[in-house]
């Protein structure tokens, strides 16, 4: 009996602790609500309304009226040739954005390491920065302007020197490499940035110590500057992995057009076509759906994968 | 103790001379494009590449100011990113702040909430469907509201919260302050060097965004600038200036002026005000990197 009567107690007091506790804290939580009940509709009804991939959705019938269709969208999509079509732009372009892109930074940040002049190094810094701060509208339209068959400067040049105009715009041949030069021009400056930071973290003694033993430059880089890095060279090349779809889906829609959209079709601009542009909403989300479950096995996978280099990982 | 060899002079020359051509790189394609703009058409033609123009013409800008499309719509992005960065702000710190506190019941599930939003997300048809739900389809709001809060910002703003020292907060707190006051007079002022960054990234980002306005607004009276920039310069769609305006004779300026001088209206108040906030810019890069 006192058994019972003692926990009963206990419950009742932890529970009051409870409420007192969100008591005592209430403008904790009043606080917290603008901002939940955001992610709440901005986050996660959409999570929710993933189910409508399983669907026949219907506008005017609205989530609750349409009909269930179980796979079927899934299954279409499988079949489409457009499936590998997809997979295969994304792959190609995210190959090119890791092999031509990533190593660009590292080389930036190494060169602007071997500057002595800390005025002339914060002079180039503050002139590569730019480029990261203009919207992808612009890029894509400065690309416009100079790389049209009619008046652009690059084909003036071109013509002048006796050459065939290139299409680079409107040609399936022109497109990845397009798309990566855009990306390296834009990124590249500000990419340095985490590595000039992980550089200037360096023990200025090891290149004290290097040059006693008789290092060169080229030795004091290689066997000091570069081990220095490595680790965050390999964190990025793995996170990078773990975002291996993300291709830049601002810039690569205001690119697509009828003439490249063999290679530039990627899966973010066929659900905008199939979805907005054509209403497919139940088959676009499938699409979607898909692309966002591989995201986030890679994710996952990329994290776990830093974390057993005994980093810190992103979660 | 400095190398003065001469191979070593020779390698920081070939370094400068290096990062000077990638610097002139990012840079001159800017230049060109100003300076082409205010270049009289006939040189621009006549040349090609001007980069110091000797007959200077602002028609361009004459003529796609005739109208109203391209004020009212840096009126739109201006009022965007103003209204928009201050929301931010606001709803991420007041969000950020209970988040911090370690001992509050429900924080580690609201976080881990939060950093799955980060790594799975319902996508662009139910994101849409909803901002439809919630009737902001064609209204400049469905540019700030579906975006309210970035997550990753959020996270970033916690963490700073958490290592600003505990002993201020318990004074406040000792002295009678409730705990919305603590955050908007002890916090939120100690915590300037974040808040410039954020709110930097913010605000580019609502500058810069073109393709929310593009899925979520038809009424073109309200896109912002960026959108034009794609109906004009990318798109090639004309008509923005009035001829009407100018006199019977007149001869409307070439496309490329006209989308030059676009492209300098509608990047000009990030280059203006990128040299004055540039180093907030780059401490705010390595925020990121802070670990949550």
């Amino acid at each position: 009996m006192d058994m019972v009567k003692q926990t009963g107690a206990l419950q009742k007091q932890r529970r009051a602790s409870f409420w007192q506790r969100v008591k005592r804290h209430r403008w904790f939580y009043i606080m917290l609500l603008p901002g939940m009940i955001y992610f709440f509709i901005y986050k996660y009804l959409p999570m929710w309304g993933i189910l409508i991939a399983f669907q026949d959705y219907q506008p005017f019938k609205g989530f609750s009226g349409s009909q269930w269709v179980g796979f079927k969208h899934f299954e279409t999509f499988f079949q489409d040739e457009m499936f590998w079509n997809l997979f295969r732009n994304t792959f190609v372009l995210a190959i090119y954005n890791i092999v031509f892109f990533f190593p660009m930074p590292i080389i930036i940040a190494l060169m602007l390491n071997e500057v002595r002049k800390e005025s002339f190094k914060r002079i180039i810094q503050t002139l590569i920065y730019v480029p990261h701060f203009v919207s992808w509208v612009v890029v894509v339209g400065i690309s416009f302007l100079f790389f049209s068959t009619e008046n652009g400067i690059v084909n003036q040049m071109l013509s002048s020197a006796g050459k065939e105009p290139v299409n680079f715009l409107l040609s399936a041949e022109w497109f990845r490499t397009m798309i990566t030069s855009q990306v390296i021009w834009k990124e590249t400056g500000w990419g340095t940035i985490i590595f000039l930071a992980a550089l200037a973290g360096i023990d200025p003694q090891l290149y004290e110590a290097a040059r006693m033993d008789g290092a060169g430059r080229w030795r004091q880089l290689w066997h000091i500057t570069v081990p220095a890095i490595r680790s965050t060279i390999i964190i990025l090349l793995i996170l990078r992995i773990g975002t291996f779809l993300d291709t830049g889906f601002e810039q690569i829609f205001l690119m697509v057009n009828p003439l490249n959209r063999d290679v530039g079709e990627v899966f973010d601009t066929y659900v905008y076509s199939s979805g907005i542009t054509q209403g497919k909403f139940s088959y676009s989300t499938a699409v979607g759906v898909f692309k966002s479950i591989i995201g986030l096995v890679l994710v996952m996978g990329a994290n776990r994968l830093a974390k057993r280099f005994g980093e810190d990982g992103i979660y | 103790m400095v190398d003065r060899s001469l191979p070593s002079r020779i390698w920081d020359g070939i370094i400068i001379v290096l990062l000077l051509i990638i610097a002139a790189a990012c840079i001159l394609p800017f230049i060109y494009i100003l300076a082409a703009s205010v270049t009289d058409p006939a040189e621009l033609i006549k040349k090609g590449f001007v980069l110091f123009p000797t007959k200077l013409s602002l028609i361009g800008y004459k003529y796609i100011l005739s109208t109203h499309v391209i004020t009212s719509s840096l009126g739109v992005s201006i009022s965007i990113t103003v209204i928009g960065t201050l929301a931010n702000l606001f709803f991420t710190a007041l969000m950020a702040y209970p988040l911090a506190q370690r001992e509050l019941m429900g924080v580690s599930v609201i976080m881990r909430l939060v950093v799955f939003s980060m790594l799975f997300s319902g996508g662009m048809i139910p994101t849409y469907l909803v901002v439809k739900e919630t009737g902001l389809l064609d209204s400049p709001a469905s540019l700030i509201i579906p975006g309210l809060i970035s997550a990753f910002n959020l996270i970033i703003m916690r963490n700073f919260f958490q290592q600003l020292p505990d002993g201020l907060e318990e004074a406040a707190r000792i002295d009678g302050c409730s705990d919305v006051a603590i955050l908007f007079r002890i916090v939120l002022p100690l915590s300037a060097p974040v808040l410039a960054s954020l709110a930097l990234f913010y605000a580019v980002g609502h500058w810069n965004q073109y393709f929310n306005a593009i899925l979520y607004i038809n009424n073109n009276a309200y896109w912002p600038i960026q959108v034009w920039l794609r109906q004009i310069v990318i798109l090639s769609q004309g008509g923005i200036g009035d001829s009407s305006q100018f006199g019977q004779d007149f001869v409307p300026p070439p496309a490329e002026t006209i989308k030059m001088a676009v492209i300098v209206l509608s990047t000009l108040p990030i280059l203006i005000v990128y040299p004055f906030l540039q180093k907030h810019f780059a401490k705010g890069a390595l925020l990121g990197s802070v670990k949550g």
